[in-house]
């Protein structure tokens, strides 16, 4: 019996998921793939607050207050942090269905349609639920595979669906939903003080001023009333006919605490966990190895015996025994742990625009500024 | 077929009882069934306390109604909106969220605490009867799923050769 010892190169879950996304950094960074108005985003805060510290920055310090440059590069700080947090994190992705999840939700599925006479349409996959008094339609998504859960929505640019769903923001680079909501929001206030200091950069800021109280103000509305940007432009609670918001608390103060201090999700995706490698038949002699730990270079090779599930260890049995020719099975890989939630995903950037649009499963353009259609919807495809 | 303590077996396997984490990894579960989220309450992660007609013979439904509101009990700890979670939110805020690289978010610690008790419930309850919890985490917290081991399963989680001999033997006669 021999021990292959093997020094693979460790795959990560982040390699192999579905969805069109960016990662960078082994699977800590997590983005769109089209970021070129992130990098806009960027270079406009760098160059703006770059030319506010060479120029205005010494003469305020002087004629008003040692204090404003203080201020200044804190708020600058705290902006590109939490643009990057934006940016780099995962929205709330809500991982696909595997091949037996998928099939067992199928066979509900069977089973409450029943047969579907030759030629007719199978009836819409959707759930029902009473939410709050409200009847709440859970619609299947087809790519995703799953019942998708209250608030959430696949966005078509990144393949995703995504919990919360917000918007898919190209300033960011990234969808905005239940995990980064929050994010969005404090760089978007940060954005909009910073505008306010750098104003002598007139040109640049009375665009950004304009569009990003405009942007703080449109959250602000949206937090106050517990709703999500895609479920303001699809109108889901406005109308007469329609359901109302039960996801509001009925109070603006409740509804800000959620929203903003509610307990923060951790990533679903482990983005960072060791796959389970396909390992050849020759492996068969090798043990299963020991626990994963938070090692980023984990190597394949004979483990330890693991803890007894209960029941004590094997008992050995006599020399008279003939071998067994039943099939070995797999060998088990490695169970993988959680990676760290939140690596280092900062860095600054300022929100310089609303430019915003949700997709929804049919890839329909939205764009909505609260600025009534200022930036153009040139958005795909950079 | 003996069982008694002797020389080293000479089987191409290895005789040594796996944890449950990577015997579920091996495929060695027959069925699964899954247990949905219960969205009546909003979108808080509660999950259905219907007992499936899948598990009737495996497993008492008295057992299985516990384990799943126990579950239920730990995610609204886990999103309990709060005092601790209110400053929790606001110390975060304001040090734009780089006190996480320091410290685990309440959720996270809860999630452990949930990780424990699944392997805890396992080990007492869910093995002895053929039955496999994953923790909903791994399944992106859409369902609670409970596989049913297969014979492969079964031997390698009671950690009895014995039985797989004696299952082997049966089956060669076949």
């Amino acid at each position: 019996m021999s021990v292959m010892v093997a020094r693979k190169k460790v795959v990560r879950k982040w390699e192999k998921l579905p969805g069109r996304n960016t990662f960078c950094c082994d699977g800590r960074i997590m983005m769109a793939r089209q970021k070129g108005i992130f990098y806009l985003t960027l270079f406009l805060i760098l160059g703006t607050c770059t030319l506010f510290f060479a120029f205005e920055c010494r003469y305020l310090a002087v004629q008003l207050s040692p204090a404003i440059p203080v201020f200044a590069a804190v708020l600058f700080l705290f902006a590109m942090a939490t643009l990057l947090r934006t940016s780099f994190s995962d929205p709330g992705v809500i991982p696909r269905a595997l091949p037996d999840e998928a099939a067992f939700i199928e066979m509900e599925i069977e089973a409450t349609n029943g047969t579907v006479p030759q030629g007719q349409r199978p009836p819409p996959r959707i759930k029902n639920f009473q939410i709050n008094n409200q009847i709440v339609k859970l619609k299947y998504c087809y790519t995703c595979k799953i019942f998708r859960p209250p608030r959430a929505s696949h966005c078509s640019i990144c393949d995703n669906c995504v919990e919360r769903f917000d918007h898919h923001c190209p300033w960011v680079g990234n969808c905005v939903g239940k995990r980064n909501y929050r994010g969005l929001g404090l760089l978007s206030g940060c954005s909009q003080s910073l505008t306010v200091l750098t104003v002598l950069e007139v040109l640049i800021c009375f665009f950004t001023l304009w569009s990003v109280v405009g942007l703080t103000g449109f959250h602000t509305f949206l937090v106050a009333l517990n709703q999500t940007t895609n479920e303001d432009i699809k109108g889901s609670w406005t109308g007469k006919n329609r359901v109302q918001n039960p996801y509001s608390h009925g109070n603006i103060v409740k509804n800000c605490c959620e929203v903003l201090c509610g307990p923060l999700p951790p990533s679903v995706l482990d983005r960072r966990g060791i796959l389970q490698q396909e390992e050849s038949p020759a492996q068969e002699g090798s043990c299963p190895r020991g626990p994963g730990t938070q090692e980023p270079s984990a190597t394949q090779g004979p483990g330890q015996a693991q803890e007894a599930s209960g029941s004590g260890a094997g008992a050995e049995l006599g020399p008279e025994v003939p071998p067994l020719e039943l099939p070995c099975p797999p060998p088990a890989a490695v169970p993988s742990n959680p990676a760290p939630l939140f690596g280092p995903e900062w860095k600054v950037a300022v929100l310089m625009g609303s430019g915003a649009f949700c997709q929804g499963e049919t890839p329909q353009l939205l764009l909505r500024t609260p600025q009534l259609g200022l930036f153009p919807a040139a958005i795909q495809g950079l | 077929m003996p069982s008694s303590l002797g020389c080293r077996p000479r089987l191409t396997l290895c005789p040594q009882v796996h944890s449950l984490q990577e015997l579920r990894r091996s495929a060695s579960l027959a069925t699964k069934v899954f247990v949905q989220r219960d969205y009546s309450d909003g979108t808080t992660c509660q999950f259905q306390t219907k007992f499936p007609p899948e598990l009737e013979s495996r497993i008492e439904r008295q057992l299985f109604e516990e384990t799943v509101k126990t579950l239920n009990d730990f995610y609204a700890e886990a999103e309990k909106i709060g005092g601790s979670s209110y400053l929790e939110g606001c110390l975060a805020c304001a040090t734009a969220y780089f006190i996480f690289l320091c410290m685990e978010t309440h959720y996270e610690k809860v999630l452990k605490k949930i990780s424990k008790y699944i392997q805890d419930q396992n080990e007492k309850i869910y093995a002895p009867r053929g039955l496999l919890l994953t923790d909903p985490l791994e399944r992106g917290m859409r369902v609670v799923s409970f596989g049913q081991w297969d014979a492969w399963g079964m031997a390698r989680v009671k950690g009895d050769w014995a039985w797989v001999l004696g299952n082997w033997a049966g089956t060669s006669h076949r």
